[in-house]
This record gives C-alpha cells, sequence and structure tokens, in this order.
C-alpha cells in the first residue's frame, strides 16, 4: 500500500470514534427537521450543502418558526464563526496544496474534523514537507465524517415520517441546546453571557422577523467581554 | 417543487455558502487576512449567547405568552434536563430525560 492511502485509512480510523458521538445527531437533526416543516428532501440537501451540525440545527429551528432568510442567513454566520480560527489554524499545513484540494479540504473542515486533522499536523512528522501525504489523512476523516452525516440523516428523515406529532419532539431541539450549552458556561463570563442573551432574547421574542434572537445573541457576547474585561487591565500594574 | 421549497431552497444554499465561505476564508489568503484579538476572545461567548437566545423563549413562552409557573410543563422538563447535562455530561441522556419528563408531566398535569 502507498502512503497515500495509508494516511486515507488512518485518517478514517482516527475519526470512527468520534462518529458513534455524531451519528445520532444526524438522526436527531433528521427527525426535528421534519418535524419543523421541512420537507424530506431538502432537511437531506441541508445535510451536503451546510455539512455543520449546530447551523443545521438552528437553521431548521429557525425556518420551522418562519424566521426570515436574511435573519437565518446571519445567525449561521454566528453560529459558525468560530471555523475561521480552524481555517486560520489548518492553513500554514495545507499553503503548498493546489486551489482544488484547498477548496476540497475546506468544505470538509467541521469540528470534528478540524479536531482529528490538527492534531495529526501538529504531531512529530506532521509537517507537510516531511509527509507529503497528510492531505490523504485530511481526506479520509472528512470523507469518514461526511459519509456518516448524510447516512445518519437519512435514518433520521426515514425513521421521523413515521413518528407522530403529539410526541412534541420539536421540544427535543431545545432539550439539545439545553444539553450544549451546559459544558459552555465554564465561568462567570460565560454565564453572564448566556444570561443576558437568554433575557433579552425572551423581552424581545414578539418583535418581527425573529431580529430578538439576534440582538439577544448579540447583547450575550457583549456583556460576556465586558464581564470578561480587557485582559490588558491586569497587566498594568506599577 | 412549490413556491416556498424554491424560497426555502434558496435559504439551505445560502446557508451552504456562508459556512463554506468561513471555512475557506484562511485557508485562502493565509498571511493576508488576520483574526482580530477581540474576535478571538468574542468566539467563545458565541454558543451559550446564541443557545441561550434560543432556549430561553422556548422554555418561558410556551404558546407566545411568558409562564413562571409550576404549570409550565416546558420549563421543567427544560431544567432537569439542564441538570442531567451538567451532572452527567451526557448529551443524549439528557435529551432522553428531558422528553421523557415532558411526556410524563403533559399526562399528569392539567392542562
Amino acid at each position: 500500500m502507498d502512503a497515500r492511502r495509508l494516511e486515507f485509512l488512518a485518517g478514517v480510523k482516527a475519526e470512527l470514534p468520534i462518529l458513534l458521538g455524531v451519528s445520532p445527531f444526524g438522526m436527531i437533526y433528521g427527525v426535528l427537521a421534519l418535524s419543523a416543516g421541512l420537507p424530506a428532501s431538502l432537511a437531506f440537501a441541508m445535510s451536503s450543502v451546510v455539512f455543520a451540525g449546530s447551523a443545521q440545527f438552528v437553521g431548521a429551528q429557525l425556518i420551522g418558526t418562519g424566521a426570515p432568510g436574511i435573519v437565518i442567513l446571519v445567525t449561521t454566520f454566528v453560529v459558525n464563526l468560530r471555523h475561521v480560527l480552524y481555517s486560520a489554524s489548518v492553513a500554514p499545513y495545507l499553503k503548498h496544496l493546489n486551489a482544488r484540494w484547498k477548496c476540497i479540504l475546506a468544505y470538509l473542515l467541521t469540528d470534528e474534523v478540524y479536531a482529528v486533522a490538527i492534531t495529526r499536523f501538529t504531531q512529530p512528522g506532521g509537517s507537510p514537507s516531511t509527509s507529503p501525504s497528510l492531505r490523504w489523512y485530511f481526506l479520509g476523516a472528512g470523507l469518514a465524517q461526511w459519509s456518516a452525516w448524510q447516512a445518519s440523516t437519512a435514518v433520521g428523515i426515514v425513521l421521523g415520517a413515521q413518528i407522530p406529532p403529539g410526541w412534541a419532539l420539536d421540544f427535543a431541539i431545545a432539550l439539545t441546546f439545553i444539553a450544549l450549552v451546559i459544558p459552555t458556561l465554564t465561568d462567570r463570563p460565560t454565564v453572564a453571557a448566556a444570561l443576558s442573551a437568554g433575557i433579552v432574547a425572551v423581552l424581545t421574542a414578539g418583535w418581527p422577523y425573529k431580529l430578538g434572537l439576534v440582538l439577544g445573541a448579540v447583547v450575550g457576547i457583549v456583556v460576556g467581554l465586558l464581564v470578561e474585561g480587557k485582559p490588558k487591565a491586569g497587566v498594568r500594574r506599577p | 417543487m412549490n413556491a416556498t421549497s424554491v424560497a426555502l431552497g434558496m435559504i439551505i444554499v445560502g446557508m451552504g455558502v456562508v459556512t463554506y465561505a468561513i471555512r475557506l476564508s484562511l485557508i485562502l489568503l493565509l498571511g493576508r487576512l488576520k483574526v482580530p484579538p477581540l474576535v478571538q476572545r468574542a468566539l467563545r461567548f458565541v454558543p451559550p449567547a446564541v443557545l441561550s437566545a434560543l432556549i430561553f423563549p422556548e422554555l418561558l413562552l410556551p404558546g407566545g405568552t411568558l409562564m413562571l409557573s409550576l404549570g409550565n410543563v416546558r420549563l421543567l422538563s427544560g431544567v432537569l434536563a439542564g441538570l442531567v447535562a451538567w451532572q452527567s455530561k451526557n448529551v443524549l441522556l439528557a435529551i432522553a430525560v428531558g422528553m421523557v419528563a415532558l411526556w410524563v408531566l403533559q399526562a399528569v398535569l392539567p392542562s
């Protein structure tokens, strides 16, 4: 087996344990997208067009409540902004690749694939000059997750079509968000960000076009930054 | 495909373009563009802020009106799910407990 194939398979293998955690979410997304009112074809298309779990959950929820397109796009931007950091972080390891490779790997740059790829890149022998096949490792991890995400979404859509509306499965979206927000509340600034965002969102829930959601998120981020304070302030003591 | 499906399809394509542009941005523009420090600091507040802005109205405004009572089954189930997530750090368990709590409370409490 040549080096490219070995790296590809190593990437797939590194991604496998993560897929055990990701696949249930693909299924939940499929179920919830249908209960939010998306047609099955579009719910499935979103998994390949967007390919970003949290943005898909938020997007399906907003589509279900009839939010306008621009609000959905702004929210998608805010939710996925963290990927700027991933993009910056892997860029030095991909700079020698041609544009086609860069475009393919960028499409596969999810949270989980980033975690797996950057771990490999920063290991000994991970520099592109010593191991030019590393792009295949990234590709292997990315395609493994892509395939699992499409398949689990499809299973969720098939299951979701069988579930009666009386089960109130739309509430599982809120529960998913609750379970995801708890681990992010690690200190006072993050708790302040969460509380202020939530309170503003409740107070402005009657606003048109779901603008209250965007305002709540922005207020939360600003409050988090203010409570955290400027990092320089502590250093400037005489 | 009707007009609504076309509009939804365009929104989904837009979401895809936004997401892809963010992921591709610095892979292509390396060295020409830096992430400002303020944005880097702000990023860790995005998940708690966005998620809470989605969660609070779902729990506190069932049916569109503020409901801060023990009769609010969504609030009770959501708080319980939050406690389970906090103690167990298990996302799927928290969702399961929250859904079962909602079903049980809906069946037990008069609505």
